[in-house]
């Protein structure tokens, strides 16, 4: 349901950028404004809710003078802005601290695991874009048949079907009694050393390296979890084709295709997709987007070492450093793809670009 | 005044799609039966409508409906039985405990939290957006800038971060989801709010003398009301699998409670044997959030014409 909120979001913006110097400057201080936001309101989660951090941190059976160094380590005797101006100007060159659970620098902990996230998250977009954009061009060309209606209600058992719930019942199905996919991970153990990824993509680094049994054992792990997410923005990409479809084919140039004798294969795919090809790569950035945040719990379950799984294992542990680094970054992620989103909307559609 | 309209018996269907409503009273109802027969039309938002009523009842009569006792079970006799057995339709737990009573005083956890999230953030929605919209200028610029800011968020990390600085619980992860979904509710109410701030009624009022605050609560709130409540209701479901995934990860309620999503977490163990423990809470959860969606889309078409079937 966020994503609709924040087409909406990029389309009101849109829509107040008129002149192009305007705009840029419009769309810089959006980017600043949403990016301290997040940032304060971490701040806020981090430093100000907690009673005493540095008891956190210590123990409440600490002796005074240790507390008291904790204290001072942290900055937290300076007033609040002095803190926050320290927080944001750490936050910016990468330095969010020491994750208690690993002894590494956060940073470098999701520079290693986000790889990981991403891949699950782009093979999830690419299924979900496969499968939810004809289904969602069924559903509007064949509005209010038995087809629409199951399209219909697949996208919404998609809306109400808890993730990690399903995840677990697949594989219980397609691990444990079909035994068609690997176990939970990323590779079989048996891989762990012999592969040494360049960039973090298995399926991609395998693939270059020429491993191709690698290259098998990491598809084998990604397939179920990247379906299962795929599964989420098939739901949401498709209702949305579908609404962007029926939008489409009310125009009078459909009309008019249909009066020049086209063949009606020819005015939905060419003409009526097309036209609907713009919002629709909105769309898919925003569930892009989604899936990101949809793989914390999805990660628990398949054991598959990115980002979330990173986030929940340090949650478990009261890691308060590691837990905000990576809601900064999902977050700044998050942030990064709604504004790409809007200008790749921007510069792909004709009508929206400032006269 | 006219003699048709006077023949016509009260509460009759014609008396209720007459189109010269003789008192506000009929006015109200006829509109309310419009909307009733463009709904129940629906049969997918009459079943969702069904479901949410089942949940209630089940909810409100937990006490008498559930077979055994939801927190304590027979560890003796009736550790981890499978569905259909005896006394026990859907099984039992690792503790011995019968399953179908622990969803069934579950529901009432579930609607505990859609409740409390709905009075929590459609309130602080309706209150920033309307005054964004009816004061314009630097407070609206203000507000929706920090709303954009919210709406820019992932939700379900947000409110991870907030539950592990707040501490796990329920009432922190009601919180916390109430906290993450009020933007919407502001977006919503302000786009309302635009369409008649400059409206005649609005003007008249002015000019009896009433201030901006009496403006806002009385003639403009109540305006963005409806197509609040079916935003309200379609978000439901996500603030059930957020509040459910919550309770996954062990940061929503807490043991012995019998919350839907502690109660997957807790059957994941024996997920491979026992199969049942994790299963049948998901259903429930599925069907509720079902329920809430298809009711939401329904009420959707059936307050707004226009949007149907998109």
């Amino acid at each position: 349901m966020t994503l609709t909120d924040t087409t909406a979001v990029t389309r009101r913006n849109r829509r107040r950028a008129s002149s192009s110097g305007k705009a840029i400057f419009r769309f810089l201080v959006t980017v600043v404004t949403t990016f301290l936001g997040l940032l304060a309101v971490t701040f806020f989660i981090g430093r100000v809710i907690p009673i005493d951090p540095a008891l956190a941190i210590v123990g409440d059976r600490a002796p005074a003078h240790v507390v008291e160094r904790v204290r001072e380590q942290l900055g937290l005797n300076l007033p609040l802005y002095q803190q926050f101006y320290f927080y944001v100007r750490d936050a910016l060159t990468g330095n969010f601290g020491t994750s208690v659970l690993t002894t590494n620098p956060v940073m470098d902990d999701i520079r290693r695991v986000f790889p990981a996230t991403m891949e699950l998250a782009t093979i999830g977009t690419i299924f979900g874009s496969l499968i939810g954009i004809p289904l969602g061009v069924l559903a509007a060309v064949k509005r209010g048949s038995i087809a629409d209606q199951i399209v219909r209600v697949v996208g919404l058992i998609g809306y109400s079907v808890p993730i990690f719930w399903l995840g677990l019942l697949s594989l219980v199905l397609f691990y444990a009694k079909l035994r068609w996919v690997a176990y939970p991970g990323r590779l079989d153990i048996v891989y762990e050393f012999t592969f040494t990824p360049i960039t973090g993509f298995f399926l991609f680094d395998s693939a270059i390296l020429g491993q191709w049994d690698v290259f098998w054992d990491a598809f084998r792990h990604i397939i179920l979890p990247g379906a299962l997410l795929g599964y989420f923005s098939l739901a949401y990409i498709s209702r949305m084709t579908r609404s962007f479809m029926l939008n489409e084919l009310q125009q009078e140039y459909i009309v008019a295709a249909r009066a020049k004798g086209l063949s009606e294969t020819r005015i939905i795919w060419f003409h009526a997709l097309r036209n609907a090809a713009v919002p629709l790569i909105t769309v898919i950035a925003l569930s892009y987007a989604g899936l990101l945040e949809g793989s914390v719990l999805t990660e628990t379950i398949f054991s598959w070492p990115g980002l979330g799984l990173y986030i929940t294992n340090s949650l478990q542990n009261a890691d308060m450093n590691a837990v905000l680094g990576g809601t900064i970054i999902v977050g700044s992620v998050f942030i990064a793809i709604n504004l790409l989103s809007d200008l790749l909307y921007r510069t792909l559609d004709p009508r929206t670009r400032s006269r | 005044m006219s003699a048709t309209v006077d023949t016509l018996k009260p509460y009759s269907r014609e008396w209720l799609l007459s189109d010269r409503p003789t008192s506000r009273h009929q006015a109200r109802l006829g509109r309310a039966y419009v909307i009733w027969r463009r709904f129940s039309e629906n049969r997918l938002a009459l079943l969702g409508l069904g479901i949410i009523i089942l949940l209630l009842f089940v909810a409100a009569f937990a006490d008498v409906l559930a077979p055994y006792n939801p927190v304590q079970g027979d560890l003796m006799n009736s550790r981890l039985l499978a569905p259909g057995s005896p006394g026990y339709w859907l099984g039992t737990d690792d503790q011995g405990r019968d399953i179908l009573s622990r969803l069934i005083h579950g529901s009432r956890l579930t609607l505990m939290v859609i409740v409390l999230v709905a009075v929590i953030a459609a309130p602080i929605g309706l209150i920033v957006g309307t005054v964004s919209g009816y004061a314009g200028g630097w407070v609206d610029a203000i507000l929706m800038r920090i709303t954009d800011i919210f709406l820019a968020f992932p939700k379900l990390v947000l409110a991870l971060a907030l539950v592990a600085a707040l501490g796990p619980g329920i009432e922190n992860a009601i919180l916390a989801i109430a906290v993450t979904s009020w933007p919407p509710y502001a977006r919503i109410a302000r786009a309302e709010t635009l369409t008649f701030r400059n409206s005649e009624f609005i003007s008249a009022v002015k000019l009896m003398g009433a201030s901006p605050f009496r403006i806002v609560l009385r003639h403009v709130m109540p305006l963005c009301l409806s197509s609040l409540i079916v935003r309200v209701t379609l978000d439901m479901a996500g603030i059930i699998l957020t509040a459910a995934g919550l309770g996954f990860l062990g940061l929503g309620a807490q043991p012995p409670l019998p919350e839907w999503g502690a109660m997957i977490a807790s059957g994941r163990r024996f997920i491979l044997d026992q199969w049942w423990v994790a299963a049948m809470p998901g259903f429930a959860i599925l069907i509720v959030s079902l329920g809430f969606n298809l009711l939401g889309d329904g009420l959707r078409d059936a307050l707004d014409p226009k949007e149907a079937g998109q």
